[in-house]
């Protein structure tokens, strides 16, 4: 099994799906949301996850963003097996390796601008000095110059600038990999383009991106569209 | 912890400004009802307690089953204190001084006023021994009545007033004395004081009521006891004893008793308060279930979230004992004044620490109240809580 070690050896593929299937035991019967999916991204893809509702998008999602584990199979992040992991670790991977990017922004509504965006950095970073300017450079990095903004509540922002605070938010721990789910889903159209452009330029700047969308416009932005159907990979052009 | 969970703690104690003083207030008339309840029952001991200590320590012998007293203006009944034990207890005793009192009651006419009260009957050497005088003068030699404080002012008597006794002889009071409360060797209050010579001159009577010794040195009061019960009880029991330092300890366990009852009682309402606020933090969790799962999926931890709603339970606890607390006071001085007409014990240490007792419990209750909810919100499963609106 590849590892990470610090005399620099090959380094893992970020995500790898061995014959990962997901079942929900329902009471009518179980339903199977993934079916035997094998998958691999490597560091630096934009990948565009897309497929019909109830093909299993969310699940895949979910998978990734270590808020599930499989029911068989192995799913590997940075080379280890999310199996293997204990709740708080896996809280650990979404806090240092992940950045979560929701349809519905979700902001803390409680928290100001700056206090959310800094609020996974606080989690990682106790001390206030060692913060530094990082959130505000996130808050930068994801097209929010106006300072005077960063003390607003979320909800006296627009879409699009709320949708730009989620990015700071996912940002500002330096993760490895960025998971959109419809992340213009909230917004107008020529909104939503300046966040995938956006989203464009991060990954360009070496971000993993995956992002699952229904809307094929948004999907052209992704160098690889993956197509789930009915819990199977459909097509795939990586 | 830094400042985020505290700060969102305290914003959603904000948020729902109105739902956390209801439960602040809850918190408030619990530890209210349990402090000033708690300030109540010790000052009602403390306040008996100094009633009755000044008396002293003290040992009241009695005749078996005899009572110390009792209507009948001094015809005999049978179980008195004779001479020869009387010069008994005096010699066990020693050096204790050895009071024999003659203990009675009389109709007595004060102008135009009937009445009856206590009479005792004493040595006037002995006099000194139990009363101090507030005006005029103790007993001297064989006449004169002394006046106990209650008596003086119910019948309006002053040095100098005369007294007639049922046997038709009148007596001048030539002192009025000094209010000492609730006593357990005699009741001076409200009664008279006559010498014993003109008691037995009038009376004849067959032995004494009862017989009181000052014990001098407070640890010796137990083996007092012990020795007159050999000298007087082998066979069978001739008399009884009480020391003042027994009576007073059995008071105190019936107030103390008391004190904690109203205590308890108060304790409910802080029960009732722990599930107003249990109530306020689930509804708190499901109002919040996705802003939950939102802080779960962006990497807060299962004991973050844990922590986030105890300090919410917390603040309302301290908020709630502190002002409690602070009330407590105004509530005890007022209860105090209207119960005991003193306030004096007021800043006593055991009231003191009924209020920290209170605020204790106030803060236990909110935590404990705030546990349950606090491990539902960090066991929600994040992807449902994500989906939950």
């Amino acid at each position: 099994m590849d590892t990470v070690t610090a005399s620099g050896g090959p380094r893992p593929d970020l995500i790898r799906f061995e014959e990962v299937s997901k079942v929900y035991p329902l009471p009518a019967g179980d339903v199977v949301a993934l079916d035997r999916v094998s998958l691999t991204v490597r560091n630096g893809e934009f990948i565009a996850v897309m497929g019909p509702s109830g093909s299993g998008k969310t699940t895949f999602l979910n998978l990734i963003g270590c808020l599930d584990v499989p029911t068989a199979g192995r799913l590997l992040i940075n080379g280890r097996d999310v199996a293997d992991l204990s709740d708080d670790e896996l809280t650990f991977l979404r806090r240092d390796t992940i950045g979560f990017i929701f349809q519905q922004f979700n902001l803390i509504p409680l928290l100001s601008v700056i206090e959310n965006v800094e609020y996974p950095l606080v989690l990682k970073v106790r001390d206030r000095e060692a913060r530094g300017e990082r959130p505000f450079e996130a808050l930068k990095a994801a097209g929010l110059d106006d300072e005077r903004l960063y003390t607003h509540k979320p909800n006296e922002l627009s879409g699009g600038q709320q949708q730009r605070v989620a990015i700071a938010r996912a940002l500002v721990n330096d993760p490895d990999l960025l998971l959109c789910d419809e992340p213009t889903g909230n917004l107008d159209q020529r909104t939503g383009a300046g966040i995938m452009a956006l989203l464009a330029e991060m990954n360009r700047g070496g971000k993993t991106i995956i992002m699952v969308t229904h809307d094929p416009g948004i999907a052209a932005y992704a160098t690889r569209q993956v197509r789930l159907v009915d819990g199977r990979i459909q097509e795939d052009t990586g | 912890m830094s400042w985020t969970f505290f700060d969102i703690a305290r914003r959603n104690l904000q948020r729902n400004l109105f739902r956390s003083m209801l439960a602040i207030v809850g918190i408030v008339i619990g530890v209210l009802a349990i402090s000033s309840l708690g300030i109540l029952g010790n000052s009602l001991t403390l306040s008996v307690t100094d009633q009755l200590s000044t008396v002293g320590d003290s040992l009241t012998v009695i005749p078996h089953s005899g009572g110390a007293s009792g209507f009948g203006g001094g015809t005999a009944t049978p179980e008195k204190i004779s001479d020869r034990q009387v010069q008994d207890l005096r010699r066990v005793a020693a050096p204790n001084p050895v009071i024999p009192v003659y203990s009675t009651a009389e109709r007595i006419e004060v102008g135009s006023e009937k009445a009856v009260l206590s009479v005792y009957a004493l040595n006037p050497d002995d006099v000194s021994l139990l009363v101090e005088v507030d005006q005029g003068i103790l007993l001297r030699g064989n006449s004169g009545v002394l006046a106990g404080s209650r008596a003086a002012t119910q019948y309006k008597l002053k040095v100098g007033s005369q007294i007639r006794f049922s046997d038709g002889s009148t007596q001048r009071v030539v002192g009025i004395l000094k209010e000492r409360g609730l006593g357990f060797d005699i009741q001076p209050d409200m009664a008279l004081i006559v010498p014993a010579r003109r008691y037995e001159d009038r009376t004849h009577p067959t032995g004494f009521d009862q017989v009181i010794i000052k014990v001098k040195d407070t640890a010796r009061i137990e083996a007092l006891q012990t020795a007159i019960d050999q000298r007087f009880n082998r066979r069978e029991t001739v008399l009884d004893t009480f020391s003042s330092k027994e009576i007073l300890s059995s008071i105190q366990t019936v107030f103390g008793q008391i004190s904690t009852f109203t205590t308890a009682i108060g304790g409910i309402s802080l029960v009732v308060a722990g599930i107003s606020i249990l109530n306020v933090m689930m509804m708190s969790v499901t109002e919040r279930t996705k802003e939950i799962g939102i802080l779960r999926s962006i990497g807060t931890l299962r004991r973050e979230i844990r922590q986030m709603f105890i300090y919410e339970a917390l603040m309302l606890g301290l908020i709630g004992s502190a002002l409690g607390g602070l009330l407590s006071f105004g509530a005890g001085y007022l209860i105090s004044l209207l119960v005991l007409q003193t306030t004096k014990y007021l800043f006593d240490p055991s009231s003191l620490s009924s209020i920290a007792l209170g605020m204790g419990f106030g803060i236990a209750t909110a935590l404990l109240s705030g546990l349950y909810p606090a491990w539902t919100a960090s066991n929600l499963n994040p992807i449902e809580a994500l989906r939950h609106e």
